[in-house]
């Protein structure tokens, strides 16, 4: 083995290169995954590890700009970013500015720009007849992966296709996350579904269900290039959801394609090898060990953006304007399970770009005098640079708003939240452990959502005083005066003398997590409180959440869209939890609240209406800090670290079609590699000689004792 | 031997069973196929009729052990446990949860697998054996004294602090070979060099010890001082004589773990990146994917009975006196 070792050794530098020596000096970028993707079907994947691959294969009509913020919608493979049309119940059409109660239906009619064509896929291998080459599974005997296929071919996207993936969502066997949500929206979505179910029923397991056959009503094709979609009511919203994978286009053969006899048993299926238009198409798929993204030889092209934020020129991401996408010819995904790993390749320049673990956190960030990051001089000196942004996220202590004691809106319990909400230090918890990275929160509104206020006037009056152009957190006898008030002076009950005894239900358990409950218990402890913490896995405290069993829990929300209601949604009545199974965890049901959150949800940020529609956020988020159905945790921070030779990466919450953005300078990867990796030697001569200082002994005594005469 | 095979084998039938039945108990204790469903859907935006179409399609909408409902014999057979185990005794593994054929991902998983398993398994076995009547061959002297110790010390260690440290030292400050990674062909090598040396050594400790004391048990009977009296060589004497009649306590403990090297190691292949059906058993508990589960349990548990018909068998052949009866 160690002969083995002084081999590869012999070979030059980088004998630690984890990749193919054919890769060298190749436009790659190098990246890796921690969790498998589970679903890579449009229609089903919803997570950001597989949003990761499917934002770069398919392609919906709209897109974020990579550079503006605020996040902007674009046109991706629709000519121009749709406005609703509006018609009353009768079917007239109403102006742009109708009430919304008038609004019985919205439609949006969506353009497809003429000439994008599909991947090479074999799929659309057809025969001078026209006829699909691969349609009755025969052909599939000497077929184990999707590269086996000899021929393949591509065409033209159509509106049809935007059209059939719509209907996917009904689909009952794809189990669409949004389908129930779409279909309150689309029209006809649920009565698709109901018959597609029926069929369903009658087929066999695995059969194709041609989508064609049942008609949407909602969603209309009017020319090969253009589709309307008619949704019920006013919902401004939904122009996010057509920038989502979701509204991508799956044409008709390629679901045909994989629902031949004999696909599925080879794992060919569209949920492991999707088909778009995208700039890359995913050409391996190993999600256990590498998954591998190359070039669209059939890309539409576009260019790269020339406009973005103000100092998107001086760091250099203005550099590129106009030129053609994608930079790279493949992007390689490896599978990382293990944060230290995963970080030494990094900093060995085996991957362009990595996130800081808390394992890491202090060997690649310090903090400056003025309190801020600043990379080490180890990552400096590597020409490394930081790219942070706060995560479109929150997390937060809830309360059940059904628990008799801290539940309801009342005065009493409301005080007794607003002083729990003094009283736990967020600045603390994130300062100790999250090494700061992340920011208190005042509301459910991350910054970066439309909504989200600086200052003064985004601070949360119940929680914190403004001193000096800061927050500064109310000090604990504000707290214990709002407990006093709320009936329960120095933690025990006004009348009872009973102490407060509260529980916390968590999925928390381990030993990283016990000092952060500890330090919850002591941040109870302030006001006399006693928490108890009852640990639990997360299928046990989902369902305690489902069936209000809880008292305070702790959860995070990720955002779907940069839209303030896609946040406060979370906190509206008609989403609560125990009534009605939605995303209000907390059950809170205030109808002031509910009233502002109606009138919010259906308006749109910009123009006037934008201002009445700010207007309307702020007393729904004064509403919302009064009544404290949660203790606003924090926004986290994301931190990136990226290598000198990766141009072209700004951070991004909710686009995820980037990696056409980015660029590679290979010949300086190269370098560098070469510079960081070369092999050092020595160990191995230490080794060598460590053997034979133990073996050479061995073999004189051995020899000695051969030699021996009896004794 | 053949009837003793075949007891054997019928033996292991309702050992299978009841393994199968534990291994569907315990899972279906800490996992209802409500909680499958919304780990399989996600989170967010996960309805009640989504859950109930997701189990009624995979046939975890049944009752788990008996139904009440059905007559005759689907009383036991219409239930989530007959139909996900009977097919099983057939070797129809089935699907995993996300739609994964099970069979076709372990006979692609076997091979890397096997990839560390097979050569740590050989290389560790010369080296402990070696090292074993090296420490047999200077028994009571100080070389023998500093390699039980050396011994004791290294298996003291934990399996991960030779993962890291070796991953530390090896690749990340030597740069001699990958941290982590897998590759296809010849270039696998260089990927599995590094967890066969930290295998062999995190083993080379217990290992040693137990071989050690065989030997040392051996090497005082009387066949040992006739051949030393004929004036054959030590290493003759422990090479031929003492090894071979040591082997049955050596073979119990290597035998049986042959055919589980299939099965490949959990630690390992998670911190060097190896897709092997060591990581496929640990996404799977974390996934809660119970048809992976309950084909890697049972087929680790016929594993281990084909060792243990191995082992068994393997006696006839190191001692020709041995019968089965």
């Amino acid at each position: 083995m160690l002969s083995l070792l002084l081999l590869l050794a012999a070979c030059g530098s980088e004998q630690n290169d984890p990749y193919p020596r054919a890769e060298r000096g190749q436009n790659i970028l190098y990246s890796a995954f921690t969790e498998r993707p589970k679903h890579l079907d449009p229609v089903q994947s919803y997570t950001e590890d597989e949003i990761t691959f499917t934002a770069q294969v398919y392609e919906p009509p709209l897109q974020y700009h990579y550079l503006k913020r605020p996040y902007t919608l674009i046109p991706l493979t629709s000519d121009a970013v749709p406005t609703p049309r509006f018609y009353d119940a009768k079917g007239r059409q109403l102006p742009a500015d109708a009430p919304t109660a008038a609004i019985a239906y919205s439609v949006y009619e969506i353009r497809i720009r003429p000439g994008i064509r599909y991947q090479p896929h074999p799929a659309f291998a057809i025969e001078a007849g026209g006829q699909p080459v691969y349609r009755d599974g025969e052909q599939l005997r000497d077929i184990e992966k999707l590269a086996d296929f000899a021929r393949t071919g591509s065409r033209e996207l159509i509106a049809d296709d935007y059209i059939y993936e719509i209907k996917r969502l009904a689909h009952p066997r794809l189990h669409s996350p949004i389908f129930s949500m779409m279909a309150e929206r689309i029209v006809g979505l649920r009565q698709l579904g109901a018959a597609l179910q029926d069929e369903a029923r009658r087929m066999p397991a695995g059969g194709w269900l041609d989508l064609d056959r049942f008609p949407l009503a909602g969603v209309t094709r009017v020319d090969r290039y253009t589709y309307r979609i008619k949704l019920r009511g006013k919902y401004p919203q939904f122009v996010y959801w057509l920038a989502m994978p979701f509204f991508a286009p799956v044409p008709r053969e390629v679901d045909r394609f994989y629902h031949q006899p004999g696909m599925a048993a080879k794992n060919l299926t569209l949920d492991w090898y999707p088909v778009g238009t995208g700039p890359f198409m995913l050409t391996q798929n190993n999600p256990n060990s590498r998954m591998v993204l190359e070039r669209n030889p059939n890309f539409h092209g576009e260019a790269y953006p020339c406009h973005g934020e103000p100092e998107d020129r001086a760091d250099g991401l203005l550099a590129d304007c106009g030129q053609p996408l994608p930079f790279l010819d493949k992007a390689v995904f490896s599978r990382e399970k293990e944060s230290i790993p995963y970080w030494n390749k990094f900093l060995q320049g085996y991957y362009d770009a990595s996130g800081i673990s808390s394992d890491s956190f202090d060997q690649a960030v310090r903090l400056g005098v003025g309190g801020d990051m600043q990379l080490s001089e180890e990552m400096r000196g590597k020409g490394i640079r930081l790219l942070t942004s706060v995560r479109a996220s929150i997390f937060y202590l809830g309360f059940n708003m059904l628990d008799p004691i801290v539940g309801g809106l009342a005065e009493q319990p409301t005080r007794l939240r607003q002083a729990l909400s003094i009283a736990i230090d967020q600045e603390e918890f994130i300062s100790i452990f999250m090494n700061g990275r992340g920011i208190a929160a005042s509301s459910p509104l991350p910054p970066g959502i439309f909504g989200y206020l600086e200052g003064a006037a985004g601070s949360n009056p119940v929680v914190y005083d403004w001193v000096d152009g800061q927050a500064r957190r109310k000090p604990l006898a504000a707290a214990k005066k709002l407990l006093a008030e709320a009936g329960w002076p120095n933690g025990r009950h006004a009348s009872t003398g009973e102490p407060l005894v509260l529980s916390l239900d968590t999925t928390s358990g381990g030993m990283g997590d016990k000092s952060r409950l500890d330090w919850l218990t002591r941040q109870f402890a302030k006001l006399d409180i006693q928490l108890v913490v009852r640990s639990t896995d997360f299928n046990r405290f989902q369902e305690k959440v489902r069936k209000g069993a809880v008292q305070l829990y702790y959860l995070g929300w990720n955002a779907d869209y940069p839209d303030p209601e896609n946040f406060l949604f979370l906190l509206a009545g008609p989403e609560g939890k125990v009534a009605k199974g939605g995303e209000n965890a907390s059950n809170y049901a205030n109808p002031e609240f509910d009233r502002l959150f109606e009138q919010m949800k259906n308006m749109e940020s910009e123009g006037p209406r934008g201002v009445e529609r700010l207007a309307i956020i702020r007393q729904a988020l004064a509403l919302l800090q009064h009544d404290a159905p949660w203790i606003y945790g924090f926004h986290p921070t994301s931190y990136t670290l990226s290598h000198v030779w990766l141009r072209n990466r700004k951070p991004t919450e909710v686009g995820h079609n980037t990696l056409k953005y980015q660029r590679i300078d290979v010949a300086e990867r190269q370098r560098l590699r070469q510079e960081w990796n070369r092999p050092v030697l020595w160990p191995l001569a230490v080794v060598a000689a460590l053997l034979v200082a133990v073996l050479l002994p061995a073999a004189i005594g051995y020899r000695r004792r051969e030699r021996s005469t009896a004794r | 031997m053949l009837a003793y095979l075949v007891r054997r084998l019928l033996y292991a039938l309702p050992i299978l069973i009841g393994v199968n039945l534990i291994t569907f108990a315990l899972f279906f204790v800490v996992n209802t196929p409500d909680d499958m469903a919304r780990m399989q859907l996600g989170v967010k935006r996960v309805t009640p009729e989504a859950i109930s179409r997701w189990k009624a399609e995979r046939g975890y909408d049944k009752p788990l052990f008996i139904n009440d409902e059905a007559i005759g014999s689907a009383v036991f057979t219409d239930t989530i446990f007959f139909s996900k185990s009977a097919r099983m005794f057939a070797g129809d593994f089935g699907r995993a949860e996300d739609g994964r054929d099970i069979a076709r991902e372990i006979v692609s998983r076997m091979g890397p697998s096997l990839a560390i398993a097979l050569p740590t398994f050989i290389v560790g076995l010369l080296v402990t054996v070696s090292f074993a009547l090296l420490l047999t061959f200077f028994r009571a002297s100080y070389l023998d004294f500093w390699g039980v110790v050396l011994c004791v010390a290294m298996m003291s260690i934990s399996g991960l602090f030779y993962i890291i440290g070796g991953q530390y030292l090896v690749s990340k400050i030597w740069r001699l070979v990958p941290i982590s990674g897998y590759g296809g062909g010849l270039d696998a090598w260089k990927f599995l060099l590094l967890p066969v040396l930290i295998g062999v050594l995190s083993g080379i400790g217990s290992s040693t010890r137990w071989y050690r004391t065989i030997f040392l048990e051996e090497i005082s009977r009387d066949y040992v001082r006739t051949a030393r009296a004929k004036g054959l060589s030590e290493l003759t004497v422990l090479f031929r004589h003492v090894l071979r009649n040591a082997l049955i306590p050596i073979l119990t403990g290597v035998v049986v773990v042959i055919p589980l090297l299939f099965m490949g190691s959990l630690l390992t292949e998670s911190f060097f990146g190896i897709p092997g059906l060591g990581s496929y058993t640990i996404d799977a508990i974390n996934a809660q994917d119970f048809a992976v589960v309950r084909a890697m349990v049972f087929i680790g548990s016929v594993m281990y009975i084909v060792g243990l018909i191995l082992t068994d068998l393997s006696y006839t052949f190191v001692d020709p006196r041995i019968r089965f009866n």
